[in-house]
């Protein structure tokens, strides 16, 4: 695989600022990259700092307590934590675009739907306005939204749900952006709409060598699309890999627990679904040593007080646990 | 579990919503929200119900619950038809069917106390003194593995897993035998997921508990339901035992809901043909058979003549001109 990376992220620290304590860590020392025309997909339950990661790149954390406490994010080798407001305004939609978790929150509910992305290519592209138009009826019928002439001049509330994230797609890719950051574009979706919304994805990447960086929470849409897996939890890489090093071997206990947890079509039915017990701890209540200890079937005494590296397993896999993967318990 | 028994029968259960129009009502129209659905459900059976988004699930657990009034049809609970009760004695049958929604937060008042919300049904049906009320309450708690301390916190200090276990301690307050559960895990994260899908899948167990299991992942319907449905706008077009179902469909429409499933592995990837087009409107349904703008085998007969729901001797039924058996 080419290593040259279009994304990579090193050791990035995102936190929150609270009162006069020190701040509180959502995002901690986590690292990696995404090369052209490769997905990555971020994997791990809610609250684990998924949707962070992807805010992060592009500098949209929650103000005013949300910060970048450490790190480099090289967007094609320049830093984007370094650039000056401008210049990560110009990145945003053009270099990188990023399909939000909620669609109706970043679409303007006053304007049609033509002309908001019409807009965009506008402002990233100055081409001229009716080249804008025609590019977004050229989006809209990519992204296959039915009798799109008419649907240019709808407004966000008379589409249905698919409809959005589509427009929301469209939007996204209609710059041709050299990254794709995609956070849950297909959880609130009906499985139909899903699929097609995935293979959306994949036919434009394809045709476009865009990296994309895609979180989910579900395994199926893992399995379906991810190139590698990192799997995070409360804030931290437990496991990456390739795919198929991810779903032949899964490592971590919390990735076992995972992939246990979850009912497919075709597996065994009736009997008792694999439990991981509690939940993920708040921001201010995370444990020391490793995080995920008090869930974790195999904990000893050293993980409640130590947290353990990332350590190479087999060939790219790597895993953050003192009792499995190789060298463990060493 | 004993399927002999129907605990729950729906016979040709039909709403239609009023949407729409200016003054007076002028120019309102018809919304089929369900349009006819029949099935029955044994004592300890789960019968599972799919489809996409509007297709009818809610209304058709609503107008069972009677929570919004059917415009037509026939709920019989425990042999009893309940469509034309009066609002005391329904009232009183609610006792037997309870309801879990998929997000227990607006279902639960914030300003009472987890114990308190699972003893209200307790007081409004004056069941019990209070003391004995307050027994059931904890060992409702401890059925379903929350701790007795929390009985004096309010709904939002629990995570979403926990409040769906409040959900169905309250449900369970009365001892029904029917539970309708509207996508009673669709909110939860797998590993929370699991642990209420065990939960559930115990209780009925140990109750005789039946299930009406709304929801749209097929892989956890696969998993909890002895029968599934799938409902196309406002109808159900296939319902099968689960194996039959899930390994042999027949509905074009079931087909295309199964081929849209995200694979387990990443071995399992594979082109697919993917439905195309959104969901007609249930205003104006599509005449003849509802599925025909968007079904990859339609014949010219699918567009003008409504496919009944045939149900073979196994009890296989589905409503396609060209995939019903023919008896
Ligand atoms: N504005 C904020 N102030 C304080 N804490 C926050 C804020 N936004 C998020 N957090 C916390 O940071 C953590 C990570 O949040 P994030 O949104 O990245 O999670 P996620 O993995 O995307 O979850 P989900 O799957 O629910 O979208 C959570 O514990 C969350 O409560
Ligand atoms: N109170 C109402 N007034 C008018 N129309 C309604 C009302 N409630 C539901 N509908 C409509 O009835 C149809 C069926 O809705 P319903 O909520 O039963 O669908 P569903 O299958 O549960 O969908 P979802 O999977 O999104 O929950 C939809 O077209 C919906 O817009
Ligand atoms: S380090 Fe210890 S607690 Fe953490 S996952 Fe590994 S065994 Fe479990
Ligand atoms: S009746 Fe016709 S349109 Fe309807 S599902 Fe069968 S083949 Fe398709
Ligand atoms: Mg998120
Ligand atoms: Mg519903």
């Amino acid at each position: 695989m080419a290593s040259d990376p279009v994304l990579r992220v090193e050791g990035l620290r995102t936190e929150f600022a609270t009162g006069d304590g020190p701040p509180a860590v959502a995002v901690n020392d986590l690292s990696f990259e995404v090369n052209r025309g490769e997905t990555l997909c971020i994997v791990g339950e809610s609250g684990c700092g998924k949707s962070l990661t992807a805010l992060s790149v592009l500098r949209l954390l929650p103000r005013p307590y949300g910060r970048i406490g450490a790190g480099r994010v090289l967007l094609e080798g320049r830093d984007l934590v370094q650039v000056s407001d401008p210049e990560i305004r110009e990145v945003r939609g053009r270099a990188v675009s990023m399909i939000f978790q909620e669609p109706m929150t970043s679409l303007n509910p006053v304007l049609n739907i033509g002309r908001q992305i019409a807009e965009t290519v506008m402002v990233h592209e100055g081409l001229p306005w009716q080249a804008c138009t025609d590019r977004a009826l050229e989006m809209l019928r990519q992204v296959r939204i039915p009798e799109p002439e008419r649907r240019l001049h709808e407004y966000p509330h008379q589409l249905s749900g698919g409809m959005r994230q589509r427009v929301m797609i469209a939007m996204a890719l209609a710059c041709r952006p050299r990254v794709l950051l995609a956070d849950e574009p297909t959880t609130a979706l009906d499985v139909t709409i899903q699929a097609q919304i995935l293979d959306l994805i994949r036919d434009l990447q394809r045709e476009t060598g865009t990296a994309v960086l895609l979180i989910t929470h579900d395994l199926g849409v893992v399995a379906e699309m991810a190139d590698r897996v990192l799997v995070m939890y409360a804030g931290s890489k437990v496991e990456e890999g390739t795919a198929a090093e991810i779903f032949d071997a899964p490592t971590h206990p919390y990735t076992r627990g995972l992939m246990g947890a979850m009912p497919h079509l075709g597996g065994a039915h009736g009997g008792r679904l694999a439990e991981i017990p509690g939940v993920v701890p708040a921001l201010n209540a995370r444990p020391k040593g490793c995080s995920f200890a008090p869930r974790c079937s195999l904990a000893t005494s050293r993980c409640h007080v130590e947290a353990p590296p990332l350590r190479s397993f087999a060939g790219s896999h790597t895993v953050a646990c003192w009792e499995v993967g190789q060298g463990a318990a060493a | 579990m004993n399927a002999q028994i129907p605990v729950l029968e729906v016979r040709d259960l039909v709403k239609h919503y009023s949407v729409g129009g200016g003054f007076f009502g002028r120019g309102r129209k018809q919304l089929r929200a369900v349009d006819g659905v029949s099935f029955s459900i044994g004592q300890g059976e789960t019968l599972g119900l799919v489809g996409e988004s509007g297709c009818g699930k809610s209304t058709v657990g609503k107008a069972v619950l009677r929570l919004v009034e059917p415009t037509s049809g026939q709920v019989t609970l425990e042999g009893e038809d309940i469509t034309s009760l009066g609002s005391a004695a329904l009232l009183d049958r609610r006792k037997r069917m309870q309801v879990i929604f998929q997000d227990p937060y607006s279902s639960l008042n914030p300003r009472m106390t987890a114990g308190e919300i699972v003893q209200e049904p307790l007081i409004n049906f004056g069941i019990g003194s209070r003391a004995e009320q307050r027994d059931r309450v904890a060992l409702l708690f401890a059925r379903v593995g929350l701790r007795p301390d929390q009985r004096a916190n309010y709904p939002h200090e629990f995570s979403g897993g926990q409040r769906q276990r409040l959900g169905i301690a309250r449900a369970l307050a009365l001892g029904p035998s029917v539970i309708i559960g509207d996508e009673p895990v669709s909110a939860l994260d797998v590993s929370v997921q699991a642990q209420v899908i065990n939960l559930m899948m115990d209780l009925q167990q140990e109750f005789g508990l039946s299930y009406l299991f709304v929801a749209h992942d097929l892989g956890v319907v696969e998993h909890i339901s002895h029968r599934v449905a799938v409902m196309y706008l406002g109808k159900i077009v296939e319902i099968a035992a689960r194996a039959a179902l899930f390994e042999t469909p027949r509905h074009p429409y079931t087909e295309a809901l199964l081929a849209a499933v995200p694979v387990s592995h990443p071995r399992a990837r594979r082109a697919r043909t993917v439905l195309t087009g959104d969901v007609p409107s249930p205003i104006n349904p599509p005449p003849g058979c509802r599925f025909h703008t968007r079904c990859p085998i339609a014949v010219a007969r699918c567009r003008q003549e409504e496919p009944p729901l045939v149900v073979d001797a196994s009890g296989h039924g589905v409503a396609c001109h060209l995939r019903a058996t023919t008896l």
